[in-house]
This record gives C-alpha cells, structure tokens and sequence, in this order.
C-alpha cells in the first residue's frame, strides 16, 4: 500500500497542519492532482500526490499538525515498485562528532594565584603552592618564585615542606660544623646474594626480600656492638647513646627530594617484617604519608642506592645523629681468592660519622662488623 | 655577482614588485581605481601605465564591487589579475565578491575552478583621516577560510610577497599600511620572491614576546630597543601573515619567554589579536608565566584631532608599558 | 556579416522541444524528491522558464562559457551537464557535479564551462564580465553567457556591470529573464523604470525584448547577439520575458500573486507552444512527443537510481578543497 506522506515543503518547515482534503476516499488520482491544502508558517500550500491510484483511507484528522514525513492517507492500486521502491539508499554517513576528552575535575582546592609554569615546576619539584610566597601581581607565584623555594615533598598530610627545610637548614650546618671523618670498605656479596636468590625462589613476588634488607639489618646489628655509632649529639651534654636503635632509611622521592624516616627497632625486626615495613615506608615517603615520629626518631641513617646509584656514597649526617652508612651500586669485580683473580659482586660500604664521638678506629671495626654479619646471611 | 644595496622606499619596492610581475607574466594586469593616469592613489603605481599600457593597467570606474568581481572572473578564466582597491575602507563594497565568490568558488565547484587573485589594499590609520579612512580591516578578512591574508611589513617583504602571491592558485589579500609607504631604507639589489606563510623573529630576546604585524612592527621593533635598555630582552615577531597564522613561530618565541604581548591596530574585541591569544592558552598554557596581554586600537571609530588619534592606536610607549607590565 | 539563417527544420525543432521536455520532467522529479526529503535545503525551479535556458544555449558553443543563478537547473542541463551528475549534486552526493558540496543552488562544471550557480542575486553579473575580459585580452573569441532574473537589475552590481561591460567592450551576452517576480516582489513595486531591457540601453549597450515564452524567438534574438557579440560588437542584452508557473522556491505559499495570474501565463506554456505550432505547421509526427516524453523518463529515472546509489563524501574529508593544497 502506498502511504501518501506529509511532503518537506521547505528547508525551514517541520511540520504542517491538515487543514483540507481536496480528495476523498475512492477517488480517482493522478500524478500531479492537488490532493490537500496544509498550512504551514508562511500560509496555505496545496500539496500534490505523484503517483497514481484511488484515494484510500485519510489517516489525520483535519486541524491536525504532523511532522513532515507522517503518512497522511493510504492510496490503493499504486504498484508495488512505485509503493515501495527497490532501490535501497545508501545510508547517511555517521556524522564523525568531534569527542572532547573528558577532563576530570580537579578536586577543589583553596584558590592559590599561580602561573601555570609556577604550577608544572612546583608539581615537578613536589613543592607544596601553599609553601611558597608569591611575587606576581597580587601576590601570584610565578616560576622565580618556584625556582627559588626550597625543595619538599608535597601533598597532605605533615607539612614537610617545612620540615625539609629545616633539615636542610640543619645539614648545612653540620657540614660546616661538625667535623667528619670517612671510611669505606668493599663487601663481598658473594653469600647474601646467593642466599637470596635461593630464599626467594620459593617466594611470591610481594614476599620477596631486597638486598637493601639485609644490609639494613646488618647495620642495625653492628650498631648492637658498637653503640658510639646510634645516639645524638647534643651541644650541651655531648653524646647520649640511644638504647633502641632506629635507622632511618633515606627515600628518594618524586621531584628530587631524599627523607629518612626511621625504621623503629630495626635490630629486632625480622627481615620479613623489616621488607614490608621498609615497602610501606617507602610508599607513604612518596605520597608524603609519613608520621612526625619517623622523621624525628632516627638514631642513625642508612643510605643505599641501589641499582640507580653509583659505587659509593658518602653522605652527611643528620644532626643531632652521628653516623651514615652508606652502600654503593653491587658491581662484579675482580677480586684475588688465594692465588687466582676470580670474579665476584663487591659492594662499598661507606661511613661518614661525627669525629667528636667515634674515631677510625672503632669506625673501621663498626664497617668489619657489617661485613662479617653480611656473610652470614641467614642469621640476620 | 650581487650589486651593492639600493635606497628605496617601501612605496617604490612595491611598485618594484608590481613591475617585475608585469614584465614577467603576460597574464598579469593591475586593475582598480586611478592606478592608471593619476599614478595611483599613493604614487605605487606611477609610470606603470606609460610601461604597460592601458590593457594591462586599467583605471576602474568607482564600482569597487564590479571590477572586484571583474577581477574574479578574469582569474577563473585564464588571467592572473591584480585588484587594486584603494584603501580597505572602501573593500568593503566588494565584501560580497571577496567573501561569497573569490572565497567559495573552489570549494563550491568541488575543486573544479580556483581564483587565482591578487588583491592590494592600503590600511590602517595615521593621518588624521577620522573614522570612514582609517580602518584596519584585515583581520576581519583573516577570518574567512578561502581566503589568504598577507601584511608586509618590510622592504624585503613589500617587494617580495607580490610574486609569490601571484603565483598562488588561491584569493591573496595583500594589506599595505599607509603609514609605511614612505618609509626608506636599504634593500637587496636582486630581492626577490619572499614566502607567505611564515612569520620571521626581527629581534630575539628570553623576556617577553612582541608579537605584531604590518604597520605595528616598527613601533613593537622601537619598543624591543627601549626595553633593552632597561633590561627586558624581547622576541619580536613579525606575523607576515595573518592567514595562515604562523602557529609554529608564535608558539615556539612564547614557549620560550613564557610572556606575550599581542600588538594589532585593530579593536581588540573580535580581532586577530585575539585569536593568537586563544591559539596560545590552547597550546603553550603550562609555559606561561603571566596572562597574554594585548595592545590594540581603543573602542572607538578612529577620531579626527591628532591628539586623540595617538591616543586611539597603538604607540611605542604602550607597547612599552604593556611589556613592562607582563614582567612585573 | 549577415545574421545567420534561422534554422526551423524539424531536427532542430524536436532538439529544442526534447531539451525543454527534460527541462521540465527533470524540474517536476525534483519537486517530487525534495518533498520527499531527498533534496533539501533551498531548491529553485525554472517550470515553465524552460524556452529561455534551451533557446539561449542552443546558440552558443562548447568553448562558449556560462554563468547562472541559483534557478539554474536547466542551464546546467541544456548545457550539457549530464542529469546523473546534477541530481546526484541534489542529493549532495560526491558523484554530484560539484562533488556534492554545492547543492541545487552551486551546479559547475569545468569541462562544459558551466562556471557556477550563485545564490547572491547579482553576484555572477561581475564574475561574468572578468571571464570576458580574459576572453578579451587573450584575444579569443568566446561569449560569455550570463543569466540572471529581473530582481538583479535593482542591485548595485547590476550597474555597475552594465557600465563595465561597455566601457571595456566585454564579450558578454546578458540575458535577464524577467519571471515579473523577485521571489514575492513584483517588478512595479521595486522598479521605478521596469522596462528593464532599457536600462541596458542607457549604458549604451545593444538590448532587445524577446517573448521568453517562445523558444524559436529566444533563439533567434541569441543567435543574432552572439554573432554580434562574437564579431567585436560588444556586450549585449536580451530580456526574456516568462513567467514562473511554481513559486520562488519550494517553501512559498504565493500569497502575492493570483491563481488566476499563473493560469493565464500557462496558456503560453513553451512546450504546448512550440509542440503545437510544429503540429499545425505538419512538422510534429505522430509519436514523436511520446518518443521524447519516453526517452526524457529513462533519462531522468535514471539520473534518480544513479544519485541513489552514490556515495556520501567521508567526513574526514571535511576541510578538502578550502585552499589548493588541501586536497585530500
């Protein structure tokens, strides 16, 4: 059956009232009779049919406004290709809307007037805007004013911006106060590598120790037998030995920054509980989650750089402590074993300490004690 | 062997140019208003006609429409015509043609036909000529994609944009301020064609970023000198081109200073200052150190009395402050 | 050099009739389609226009060029554009002529030097003149075809046409096809001299009236402006006068004319006219109409399926043809 629709009549209209029939039902049709009147916005238009038939049933009623397309009477005898045509238009092209990404909103903050170079190099450097004063028109941080704060980690929790800068503050003065002296020693790794390597081949991932664990715990040890090394120096009393050893384990973080939180009783702890706190620490150190306690309860600090790092480090101690360790890269290296040139994974142990309280000497048997606990691996 | 440099003025390298056009493509004629007889309007096209003769320089009668059009067809059909229309003031009786024909007509016709059109116009304000002569239109021209917009603002660019223009299959809106025609100074004895699409650093420095086009430059150039002596180093950029936009050269001499002051004699509202200012904070943002600043002609038709015309466009002294400002 | 002899042999007859047959069967399909949505957008018909566009035509050459209006449908086909690539322009398809970008109101076509449908009332009249003038100055001896309705004449660019076209003895053949309406405005209203063919001839151009409801006499009065034309004569100017039997365009309700004015201007029907004369005068045989009526419905059934079929042009392919290098 033919459906005779209401025609598009123009690029503006969108839909038309039926306002007449000029043909009925049973009457005869031809291509190009006017069959209705519609009124539309810009006044009456006779509509006409192109085919030709008998006028069948009126499907809208007179007065009624339909959108342009609605079938307004059915026409009988029309045939069928003429009814429905066989040829299938091809279907529009989807029209290719332009996606804007979807930008997150940002969590609302305090409005702070930077520049958005102040913003990327403050986020790069992990300084808090909230740390830094601003010299821009009405007081808006602009890059010098970045450029030239003091490097802290960010985000919440403690304000360790603040706190950095004291400890940098602080170390400056050590350096240029407290007089230190250095020793290294090469450490064969030969046992403790091995060691691990068997000890985590029957492990998890997650479960797995670091190197950086037994050397931790071995400082922590050797700091059991020669306690001139774990304490604080005070300008007043001298040297106060600290009976609980707290190592603090430097973290680098995001932007440049180093902490040292403080492994409470290290010399206790079990190497597995030593790893999980040390991943924990290490994880809250770069999401700027660290207590006051660990960044104030360090009795003394191991710095190890790992695979990053190079040979060996000589680091500055953290007053009021009075020692660092240090360990360097683990690098293959020829080494004598009896006559023979053999090779064998070496790592630097340095110590950097405070002069007024220990000297070369026991300095030099506090790195053979780390040594000789590193050795015996499976006893730590 | 090149000779030594010439004196000339900027009046005389665009007549250079116009010549050289004529002497090298047969299908190139100069069409407009008194370019014929009275030499041209200001002096460009003086003893052309006496060269070339009245076919190829052809006086218009005051119908800046028609001959627009003229110079449509004329192009579509073979030819590579120059349309002279006197001032960009009275462009706008052509708005029809340059727009809704020379724009369209390749992209209506699917790619069939091309407009291979030269249009020059004088511009800009300057001379006490009150509001009806003092336009600076281009920008709006800029806006219409079709179309390529070129503003020389040097001797080398007077002389040289003309070939290139010519030789471009597409509508070339060439935009010569009048207050440069008579600016003189030396010019390479063989300059020749110069490119169309690049926007050239006339000063370098790590500061702030002048960037500016046309009758601007000399006073943004004069501007760069004075904050140097004041220790501001500053890029100058001289746009060349306002369609297309030399997006890369802005982005580059931002991104670099991280400050920008825009320069056009145009009104800011709307203008072509800024849309560079929006093409920045869409692609430098996280460079910028200081919002993009802008100095443009004032809200209002340009006025008569030569005090309040000064105070109406853009002055060396502005630009000044406008940089000074960005950097406080 | 004499006028050329009419040639009213019964060939030359049945072209002219098979052409407006087309003319009209093709305008009727296309009203049918467009309300059916299939063509949309604004869409002008020449029913009953048809003498003018098939008469003028018929007298110029291939190497001839044209330029028409927005209700130029049947200039494009007369002309020689193939209906398939016209309708599938309607459709917007990229089979279309203007590879579908154009649409009802922007037929071109290079190769039948059809040089565009233009929707500013006026706008081509220019452009018209500059194809002349190329023509001109190459020394070639084309006419320049240019249609365009009576509502033009009020325009600026009408005039300033006219004057140019005579100033510089332009080769174009002006051919105004009087339909008595500006879209709803009648000619009295708008013209205080509507005598239109006697504007041309205050400019001092060669104008004629012709019946443009009488193919054989559209023609001739082309043919005899054509020789002129081509022989150094200088522009010219027809005014056809006809009628529109549909309204303005598709969207009209004719509130500002009479149902009684359009049943007596159909009595003058072109086709009835010329079909009848040549019957009366033995030179119509019997099924020579049912021959061209059949013929005329494949043709144009076809052209139908064929814009069907045809593509839409990807969309990534958006920007294409905006300048001369961004072709896909």
């Amino acid at each position: 059956m033919y459906e005779f629709r209401m025609p598009s009549l123009g690029a503006d209209m969108e839909a038309g009232m039926l306002v007449e029939w000029l043909k009925h039902p049973g009457d005869a049709v031809q291509r190009g009779d006017i069959v209705a009147v519609v009124e539309t916005d810009k006044g009456a238009i006779e509509i006409e049919i192109f085919v030709k038939g008998t006028m069948g049933k009126q499907l809208v009623q007179l007065g009624a406004t339909v959108p342009v397309g609605t079938p307004l009477a059915l026409i009988e005898g029309v045939p069928e290709e003429v009814a429905r045509p066989t040829r299938v238009a091809a279907p529009m092209a989807p029209a290719v809307v332009a996606q804007r990404p979807q930008v997150p909103h940002p969590s609302p903050q305090v409005e702070i007037r930077a520049s958005p170079a102040a913003r990327k190099r403050a986020e790069e450097r992990g300084i808090a805007l909230s740390a830094i004063k601003g010299t821009g028109p009405d007081g808006a941080i602009l890059l010098r004013d970045v450029e030239q704060a003091g490097a802290a980690p960010v985000h919440r929790g403690l304000d360790l911006g603040k706190m950095r800068l004291a400890i940098a503050a602080a170390m400056a003065r050590s350096k240029r106060e407290i007089p230190h002296y250095y020793l290294a020693t090469e450490i064969n790794m030969s046992a403790a590598q091995a060691w691990l390597e068997m000890t985590n081949a029957l492990r998890t991932p997650e479960e797995r120790l670091l190197a950086s664990v037994l050397t931790l715990k071995a400082t922590a040890l050797a700091a059991r037998k020669y306690p001139v090394f774990n304490g604080s120096y005070d300008q007043t009393t001298g040297f106060v030995p600290s009976d609980r050893i707290h190592v603090g384990v430097a973290i680098a973080i995001r932007g440049g920054g180093l902490v040292s939180p403080a492994i409470h009783d290290c010399d206790t702890l079990a190497l597995d509980v030593l790893m999980t706190k040390l991943r924990d620490m290490a994880a809250r150190a770069r999401e700027g989650r660290l207590r006051s306690s660990e960044l104030s309860d360090a009795t003394m600090t191991v710095s190890s750089l790992g695979d990053r790092g190079v040979e060996s480090l000589y680091g500055v101690t953290y007053p009021p402590q009075v020692a660092i360790v240090g360990f360097g890269r683990p690098t293959r290296r020829p080494v004598a074993v009896g006559d023979k040139v053999e090779i064998r994974p070496l790592l630097t142990a340095t110590l950097g300490a405070d002069h007024r309280v220990s000297d070369g000497h026991s300095g030099s048997l506090f790195l053979r004690e780390i040594e000789a606990r590193l050795q015996e691996p499976e006893k730590l | 062997m090149s000779a030594s440099p010439i004196q000339i003025s900027y009046r005389e390298a665009c007549r250079a140019g116009i010549r050289d056009a004529l002497q090298r493509d047969q299908r190139v004629f100069l069409m407009g208003e008194d370019v014929g007889r009275y030499g041209g309007c200001y002096g460009v096209s003086k003893g052309l006609l006496e060269e070339f003769g009245a076919e190829r320089i052809r006086d218009t009668p005051l119908s800046e429409s028609g001959f627009t059009g003229v110079g449509i067809g004329a192009a579509m059909n073979g030819m590579r015509p120059i349309v002279e229309i006197m001032t960009v003031n009275f462009s706008l009786l052509a708005l029809d043609q340059i727009v809704n024909n020379a724009a369209t007509i390749r992209h209506m016709s699917g790619g069939q036909f091309g407009v291979p059109l030269v249009i020059r116009m004088a511009t800009g304000a300057g001379r006490q000529l009150a509001a009806q002569h003092s336009h600076s239109l281009e920008g709006i021209y800029a806006h219409i994609p079709g179309l390529k917009v070129l503003t020389p603002a040097t001797l080398e660019d007077a002389r040289g944009m003309l070939w290139t223009a010519l030789e471009d299959p597409d509508p070339v809106l060439i935009f010569e301020h009048v207050m440069l025609y008579n600016m003189s100074g030396s010019l390479a004895a063989d300059a020749g064609p110069v490119s169309i699409d690049k926007a050239i650093l006339r000063r370098e420095g790590k500061d702030v970023s002048l960037i500016t086009y046309g009758g601007s430059l000399h006073k943004a150039v004069e501007a760069a000198g004075q904050l140097s002596q004041q220790g501001i180093e500053c890029d100058v950029v001289d746009l060349r081109a306002l369609r297309p936009l030399d997006e890369s050269t802005i982005l580059s001499s931002v991104r670099k200073t991280r400050r920008a002051v825009i320069i056009d004699e145009g009104w800011r509202t709307g203008s072509i200052s800024a849309e560079i200012s929006a093409r920045i904070t869409e692609n430098a943002l996280w460079s910028l150190d200081a919002p993009v600043a802008r100095v443009c002609s004032a809200e209002v038709p340009i006025p008569y009395p030569r005090h309040l015309e000064e105070a109406a466009l853009p002055q060396t002294a502005t630009i000044v402050t406008a940089a000074r400002q960005v950097l406080s | 050099m004499s006028e050329p002899k009419l040639h009213l042999s019964r060939d030359s007859l049945l072209k002219l009739l098979h052409q407006m047959v087309r003319v009209r069967r093709f305008e009727e399909k296309c009203d049918e389609l467009y309300q059916s949505e299939k063509i949309r957008g604004f869409m002008h018909l020449a029913i009953g226009e048809e003498a003018i566009c098939t008469g003028v035509m018929a007298a110029l050459s291939p190497d001839d060029a044209v330029v028409a209006t927005y209700r130029e449908h049947g200039h494009a086909l007369v002309r020689g554009v193939p209906a398939t690539a016209i309708m599938a322009e309607m459709f917007g398809k990229l089979e279309g002529c203007s590879h579908g970008r154009g649409g009802s109101m922007h037929l071109f076509s290079a190769e039948h030097r059809f040089f565009g449908g233009y929707a500013i009332v006026g706008g081509g009249l220019p452009l018209a003149a500059g194809l002349a003038l190329a023509d001109r100055m190459r020394g070639e001896r084309r006419v320049t075809a240019c249609f365009f309705g009576e509502g033009a004449a009020a325009e600026g660019e009408f005039h300033e046409t006219m004057n140019l076209a005579v100033l510089w003895n332009l080769p174009v053949l002006f051919v105004c096809e009087n339909n008595l309406y500006a879209m709803g405005t009648r000619l009295e209203l708008s013209e205080s001299e509507p005598d239109i063919h006697g504007k041309a001839q205050s400019y001092r151009m060669h104008s004629e009236v012709v019946d443009g409801m009488d193919v054989v006499a559209t023609n001739a009065a082309a043919m005899r402006a054509v020789t002129r034309i081509r022989n150094g004569g200088g522009p010219s100017f027809i005014e056809c006068r006809t009628y529109r039997f549909r309204a303005h365009s598709m969207f009209d309700p004719q509130l500002y004319r009479t149902k009684a004015e359009v049943e007596e201007w159909k009595k003058r029907d072109p086709i009835p006219r010329l079909s009848g004369w040549m019957d009366s005068t033995g030179l119509l045989r019997p099924g020579d109409l049912a021959s061209i009526e059949q013929s005329v419905e494949a043709e144009i059934s076809d052209a139908v399926a064929f814009a069907e079929v045809g593509r839409w042009e990807p969309v990534e392919q958006l920007t294409k043809d905006v300048y001369a290098e961004s072709a896909a």
